[in-house]
């Protein structure tokens, strides 16, 4: 009976419904955006690290993030060869770079030169062409979400990186970067003409443990043979790095933020709605107080209404926001929204619209059940 | 049983004080009251007498400032609002001058409520609730929503309401108030009746005169005291 007067309640007045309903549809699909956009880009700043086998990290001294960092000089690959447990170890950059559009204008690119023979940290996606393709000199590939933003609208075509001629053999799908500088893969040695290193320079050396050493072991015993580098497994490496990105720059506070507006926005949204059905409802919450009701029966009224409220509006808000994700897909923005987060914002929606409720429970439970004698 | 000879309920000294600032307005002053079973009583008195106040007070609903009030030879006072509550389920049934239907529940619903509050549910909950609305006399209204149903209907369900509970004390405040002369009078025959048969006593405020006939005792209240207290004419 708590349910059906709960609902019954909530259906009554259509246009507070709609209010009701409004403020649970936009907290969850702000909260989906925002948090979608949160994973998208922490996902974008360590997806090289991620998808690339590298047990081991070596940066030098000082790194704070994947993108920036200073060249490592060669010797320190070999002293980290040297190290025992060590299976494989590669040299690897990256390095941001000018890139000139065929049709004019310049676009910033973060270069990613590979070992083409290992195969450590090449792209993972591909789309259209071949990493084989890169054995030519002045090969690259781009991702296809950031053709229009280079300028490139075909496979072969020709472009300039660092006042370099290079030509187009590959687009992967769906490897965005954090920065506003898209991601070019290349090899080891073109990574080294587009970015002006010296032939003895690189960034990184990416290490592969042999077979059963836990990658923490050899990340030590690296830091204590090699000096005047930082050492990390790659989970530490991409951790530090979706740290730096999302904390230490802000742009992650911005995010979770506006989040957190969403639930406060849509609690006191609800809040107001669930409160003036309450009052309005209020004679009818006496008279049960009269009757003997406890208090527990009419929290129950006001739990359901919410509950009620939070099934109600979760589900177009969701749908909606899964819409969102897909347009900013084809925008190219990186909004990243599983099963995991909607089940997650489910609950939250609920917990939102239950703590909303309070204030008429609080209210309610107030009532003075004298309220329903004329007069008293 | 009742404890007190018949008395189902038994007010012994009974005041009400009502604080405004630091105003204290008496509204009952010393009331001895004893309601018995079968009997319909009228409160009756002008407005401001008190008689609201003792209503809401016999009901468990209001505490008074002093006093002995006892329900089937309970003693109420020192008891919490939960255990209070507890006894207004067990042993009352209210109707309201403005009747305080849910609005938006159906007739049927709003009597089952009663049955739900008291954890009767199901099958026997809604023969009950049948039984109380075919007593009232509107069996075939069960699916209607109070907006549906005239002024007079509304209350019916309201005495359907009331008595599903199988109360054996029935408070009701100007039931007729909001009723024309036919529909007050037929409310109160019903209240009348269903005390007669059932058992039940019957307390009512009013103001209105033309129920007199139906009432086995009328007690006038003035200025918080009980003036007159005897049969009906």
């Amino acid at each position: 009976m708590t349910i059906r007067i709960a609902l019954r309640n909530l259906m009554h007045d259509r246009i507070r419904l709609a209010v009701t309903l409004t403020g649970v549809i936009f907290a969850v699909v702000l909260i989906a955006v925002q948090s979608g956009l949160f994973v998208g880009f922490t996902t974008a700043t360590s997806c090289v690290i991620e998808n690339t086998e590298a047990d081991v990290w070596v940066a030098s001294r000082g790194v704070r993030n994947f993108d920036v960092t200073h060249p490592l000089r060669e010797r320190k690959y070999h002293q980290v060869l040297s190290v025992p447990g060590v299976a494989r170890a590669e040299k690897f950059i990256v390095q941001f770079a000018n890139w000139r559009k065929p049709e004019g204008g310049m676009e910033s690119v973060e270069v990613v030169g590979f070992d083409l023979a290992s195969g450590l940290g090449r792209p993972w996606a591909m789309a259209a062409g071949s990493i084989e393709a890169l054995e030519v000199r002045d090969t690259v590939i781009i991702d296809e979400l950031y053709q229009r933003k280079l300028g490139v609208t075909e496979l072969g075509q020709a472009v300039e990186i660092s006042d370099r001629r290079a030509r187009v053999v590959g687009f992967t799908r769906g490897i965005r970067s954090f920065t506003t500088s898209p991601y070019v893969f290349t090899s080891f040695a073109n990574a080294l003409e587009f970015t002006h290193l010296k032939p003895d320079q690189l960034t990184y050396v990416l290490v592969l443990a042999e077979p059963g050493l836990d990658p923490r072991e050899l990340r030590a015993a690296i830091a204590a043979a090699v000096d005047d580098v930082d050492v990390f497994t790659r989970e530490e490496f991409a951790h530090k790095t979706k740290w730096y990105w999302m904390f230490t720059t802000g742009a992650g506070m911005a995010l979770v933020i506006a989040a957190c507006l969403g639930l406060v926005v849509g609690g006191v949204v609800v809040a107001q709605t669930l409160y003036a059905t309450t009052m309005d409802h209020l004679p009818e919450f006496g008279t049960l107080r009269a009757m003997g009701a406890k208090n527990g029966y009419l929290y129950k009224i006001i739990m359901a209404q919410a509950v009620a409220a939070a099934f109600i509006g979760y589900f177009p808000g969701i749908i909606i926001s899964h819409v969102l994700v897909k347009l900013a897909e084809k925008g190219g923005a990186s909004i990243l929204l599983t099963w995991r987060m909607s089940v997650g914002l489910f609950f939250l929606t609920v917990i939102m619209c239950v703590t909303a409720s309070f204030v008429s429970i609080k209210r309610v439970t107030r009532i003075d059940p004298a309220m329903v004698f004329k007069g008293a | 049983m009742a404890g007190n000879g018949d008395s189902l309920v038994r007010v012994r000294g009974l005041t009400k004080d009502f604080h405004t600032g630091h105003v204290t307005v008496p509204a009952l002053r010393g009331v001895d009251l004893d309601i018995r079973a079968g009997e319909v009583a009228l409160l009756m008195g002008p407005s401001g007498s008190g008689k609201t106040t003792l209503l809401s007070i016999m009901g468990c609903i209001l505490s008074p400032t002093a006093g002995s009030l006892r329900i089937k030879g309970r003693e109420t006072s020192g008891l919490t609002e939960k255990k209070l509550g507890v006894l207004r389920l067990e042993h009352f049934g209210f109707i309201f001058q403005n009747y305080n239907l849910f609005r938006t529940l159906t007739a049927a619903e709003n009597v089952q409520v009663t049955l739900d509050l008291k954890g009767i549910r199901g099958e026997e909950a809604r023969a009950r609730v049948l039984t109380a609305l075919a007593a009232v006399g509107l069996p075939d209204k069960a699916g209607m929503r109070p907006e549906d149903l005239s002024g007079g209907q509304k209350q019916r369900v309201a005495i359907a309401r009331a008595l599903v509970g199988e109360p054996e004390i029935i408070l009701a405040d100007e039931p007729t108030a909001a009723l024309d002369s036919t529909n007050g009078r037929l409310i109160i025959g019903l209240l009348r009746q269903l005390a007669l048969e059932r058992g039940r006593a019957v307390v009512i405020v009013t103001h209105d005169p033309r129920i007199q006939e139906f009432a086995d005792r009328i007690v006038h209240i003035e200025d918080g005291l009980i003036t007159r207290d005897g049969e009906s004419a």
